[in-house]
């Protein structure tokens, strides 16, 4: 069988437990378990997010525009929201998946079929999202006493003891588990990256993979916009702003190859964890948000630094004696 | 007799690249249950059939038939619902996937009503496969764990893991050992047994007359003819394949020897090489000769500085000598002609005259100006030398034909006035004529006192050229010939792991 954890995961599980206990150690109530699970909520939308960042990246490509995608959508469900206070929210939510897997599968379709370098197509898409919701909005603010009770409190609802918010970064997290190692479309997205001419060879369309990969990445934005804005109570044309760059670091963090073809779930999802208990655990000790800053840019130089010493190292296999034989 | 109908027939068909047609109008057979061994010379246009054969190229005219019926192959995966594969030349594999995921890779087998990957069956399919094979390789492994040998097994799992009617095999004993090569004959006399037809395309003429019921022979892109193995003798085959009787004469003259410029002892990297041990004399052609694979590269780019992780020696004209980058072993005067001469050797977007100052830029730019003049005359002196063929020094690269490229590459090492030049397949996939300039050139250099190491995996060539053969296998040195001594038979048979294998058991 896999391994469960490679061994890199599981130096990143040991990182985020030493940070919890010694964040724990001088905040009492940090370890308590209302805590951690507001700790996770606030973690959910980063988590969500990086899987569908992570896909891109294993692709060779990156999505520069997801936090824009996020920003649009949510500024075009709580202005509905609040211009139509009855319709239900549920296909609100859904509406809005709908239009940021519109906008993945634009970014897709440009480096499919145009053959445009991803960093390029989203830093230009990213642009426009965020332009037209400037258009929308003409700068206003969607406020919280415009939005509807049901658009506020849906993903705050608790059952099991458990926001709703956290349920749908959980159930993202299993879906993902199964569609990264059981389905045809997800083991291609692997193999594509991994080495584009081998996949051609073997009859995968690269291209076509990388749409996959983008459509998901905005499918994935658009359920984090209805999320974000209803989280933070307002809509307004810079939310989430440089939110992409903290998705991308919990890809790096979490070890899925900037190089595209390696990468994990469960690596991906430690990465969003780290950022995440970061976030919330350095405050609690007094320590500034610039700092924060820092400190997580440092952690992601350090995690490419491992990686790439990792990867210098190992040459072709030649000998005999370096090569591995199972005994049967 | 009746005629037994070709399963998969090519007619006419063409297929230009800018600038080269590689194919021109050829033709080919292959019938049910017979192994056709396709032939001809490196740059005959081998490999683009094979591609057009298994829709990774489209072909510019022609028609492919498959049982009598013209099809059109638009995709790889075409051709494979076809029954068509092929183990290419470049064995295309992922590296950070299983071998179970490699073997299935683009036809996975799945169960239920979400077609849900079914890795149990896969995997035991795989190592049924693989157990066929003889393989002892552990399906769960990722690929970059596995030596060259093994991974041109997953290949060939991967091959037949489908329902293949038409199987390709593209040279597919380069890399590997006697034992091996066993294993594989075995596997194709299985392929034949139930009826697929076969093509097979290698250089070693033993291999062709011991597996292949037909032969077909392709020259410079064009069908030279075809006929039954068992009516043509090996003299004949090669005169259809070279188009001239073959006394190739190689430049080589007798030169005494010098001092020992290069010594290597216990040279060694962890994975890829083990204690290599030799001295290069200056005025001498060192030849290493190895299957694809056994180390040579890896060596000679150690030599060169582009590897971590080496232990062992390394004197120049007695001096130790300590190289950590590219940069340090050409300030010690060695240079290395890689054998990827279009993504290692050349920039090809730059013009010839630059590409050949780029070395020694601070040499050309002593007050730390560009200055284009002395650039272009020193590439004018090195690139007349050798006989670039170019309207001018100011055409790029990237337009002139692979045996000019390889010429700019070896003008810009010698300006820097090496003293050991190192030529990793000097003359792969370049034309006669460029070949024979190549040859002349490194005689002419050795003339000059310099020492050369040679790199080649044509066994004419080696023997041809060198004054000393080193022979490798799987990272070791195994054999080691003068002149004098030269056996063609001993020298394949060392680099095919024959002598590894006798003193091991």
């Amino acid at each position: 069988m896999k391994k469960l954890f490679t061994s890199r995961e599981a130096l990143l599980c040991l990182l985020i437990l030493a940070m919890l206990l010694s964040v724990g150690s001088v905040a009492k109530d940090f370890l308590s378990l209302s805590n951690l699970l507001s700790a996770y909520n606030d973690t959910s939308i980063l988590i969500i997010l990086a899987l569908g960042q992570m896909l891109v990246i294993i692709t060779r490509c990156i999505d520069l525009s997801v936090a824009a995608n996020l920003a649009l959508t949510g500024m075009v469900v709580a202005m509905l929201n609040s211009s139509y206070p009855d319709f239900p929210v549920p296909l609100l939510m859904l509406f809005g998946m709908l239009l940021g897997l519109t906008m993945g599968m634009i970014n897709g379709l440009l480096v499919w079929k145009l053959e445009i370098p991803a960093i390029v197509v989203t830093l230009g898409t990213m642009s426009i999202y965020r332009g037209i919701i400037f258009l929308l909005s003409e700068g206003a603010w969607v406020n919280v006493h415009e939005m509807s009770e049901a658009f506020m409190h849906i993903p705050r609802s608790l059952h099991l003891g458990v926001a709703l918010l956290s349920w749908l970064s959980i159930m993202v997290v299993g879906i993902f588990y199964y569609f990264c190692r059981y389905s045809r479309s997800g083991r291609e997205i692997y193999a594509a990256g991994n080495s584009p001419t081998a996949a051609f060879y073997t009859g995968i369309d690269v291209g076509r993979s990388q749409f996959i990969a983008f459509s998901i990445s905005g499918l994935l934005a658009g359920l984090c916009g209805y999320l974000w804005v209803s989280r933070y109570a307002v809509a307004y044309v810079d939310v989430a702003a440089g939110f992409e760059l903290q998705v991308i670091s919990a890809c790096v963090i979490g070890g899925i190859s900037i190089m595209g073809g390696r990468g994990t779930v469960t690596g991906c999802v430690l990465g969003a964890v780290f950022i995440g208990v970061i976030n919330n655990s350095l405050p609690v000790i007094g320590v500034s948000p610039f700092w924060q800053m820092a400190i997580s840019g440092a952690v992601i130089v350090l995690a490419v630094i491992a990686s790439s010493k990792a990867e210098k190292k190992s040459g072709r296999i030649i000998l005999k004696s370096a090569a591995i034989v199972p005994s049967r | 007799m009746p005629q037994v109908a070709p399963f998969y027939s090519l007619r006419g068909i063409s297929k230009a690249f800018p600038g080269v047609k590689a194919l021109d109008k050829v033709q080919l057979d292959l019938y049910p249950g017979e192994v056709m061994a396709l032939i001809g010379e490196n740059g005959a246009g081998k490999s683009t059939l094979v591609k057009t054969m298994t829709g990774i190229y489209q072909p510019d005219s022609g028609e492919l038939c498959l049982q009598g019926q013209t099809v059109s192959l638009a995709t790889p995966d075409a051709a494979r619902s076809l029954g068509i594969t092929a183990i290419h030349q470049e064995t295309v594999l992922f590296d950070e996937l299983s071998v179970t995921e490699n073997i299935f890779t683009g036809h996975y087998l799945t169960h239920g009503p979400f077609k849900t990957l079914d890795w149990k069956e896969m995997r035991r399919q795989a190592m049924q496969i693989l157990s066929d094979i003889e393989a002892p390789i552990d399906p769960d492994m990722l690929l970059r764990h596995l030596s060259i040998g093994q991974r041109h097994m997953v290949a060939i799992a991967r091959a037949l893991s489908f329902d293949a009617k038409v199987v390709i095999l593209d040279e597919p004993t380069a890399a590997l050992s006697i034992h091996e090569t066993q294993e594989l004959y075995k596997i194709v006399n299985k392929l034949k047994a139930s009826g697929c037809a076969i093509m097979f395309i290698s250089h070693k003429f033993d291999e062709v007359f011991a597996i292949a019921d037909r032969y077909t022979v392709f020259r410079d892109g064009c069908f030279v003819g075809q006929g039954k193995i068992d009516q043509i003798d090996e003299a004949q085959l090669v005169t259809m394949m070279v188009g001239r009787t073959v006394d190739q004469v190689y430049p080589k003259q007798k030169l005494p020897l010098g001092d020992v410029i290069l010594k290597a002892q216990n040279f060694s990297h962890p994975t890829e090489f083990n204690d290599i041990n030799f001295e290069l004399r200056s005025g001498e052609i060192l030849g290493f000769y190895g299957l694809v694979g056994a180390g040579r590269t890896e060596l000679m780019q150690a030599i060169y500085g582009v590897s971590e992780n080496i232990n062992g020696t390394l004197e120049l004209q007695g001096q130790p000598l300590s190289i950590r980058s590219p940069a340090d072993a050409i300030k010690a005067g060695i240079v290395y002609v890689p054998e990827e001469r279009q993504s290692q050797g050349v920039v090809l977007d730059l013009p010839i005259y630059q590409n050949i100052g780029l070395p020694q830029l601070n040499q050309i730019n002593k007050n730390g100006l560009l200055n284009q003049r002395s650039e272009y005359a020193l590439a004018d002196t090195y690139a007349r030398r050798l006989l670039v063929k170019a309207p001018d020094w100011h055409e790029h690269v990237g337009n002139l034909s692979g045996g000019n490229q390889q010429k700019v590459v070896i003008a810009k090492w010698l300006a820097t006035k090496p003293k050991v030049i190192i030529l990793d397949e000097p003359t792969k996939g370049i034309d006669i004529s460029s070949k024979a300039a190549v040859h002349s050139f490194m005689s002419e250099l050795v003339e000059q006192g310099l020492a050369v190491i040679m790199i080649s995996s044509e066994l004419p060539e080696v023997m041809g050229m060198s004054d000393r053969i080193i022979v490798m296998s799987e990272g070791l040195q195994v054999a080691q010939w003068h002149r004098a001594d030269f056996n063609a038979e001993k020298i394949v048979s060392a680099a095919s792991g024959g002598l590894n294998e006798k003193t091991i058991h």
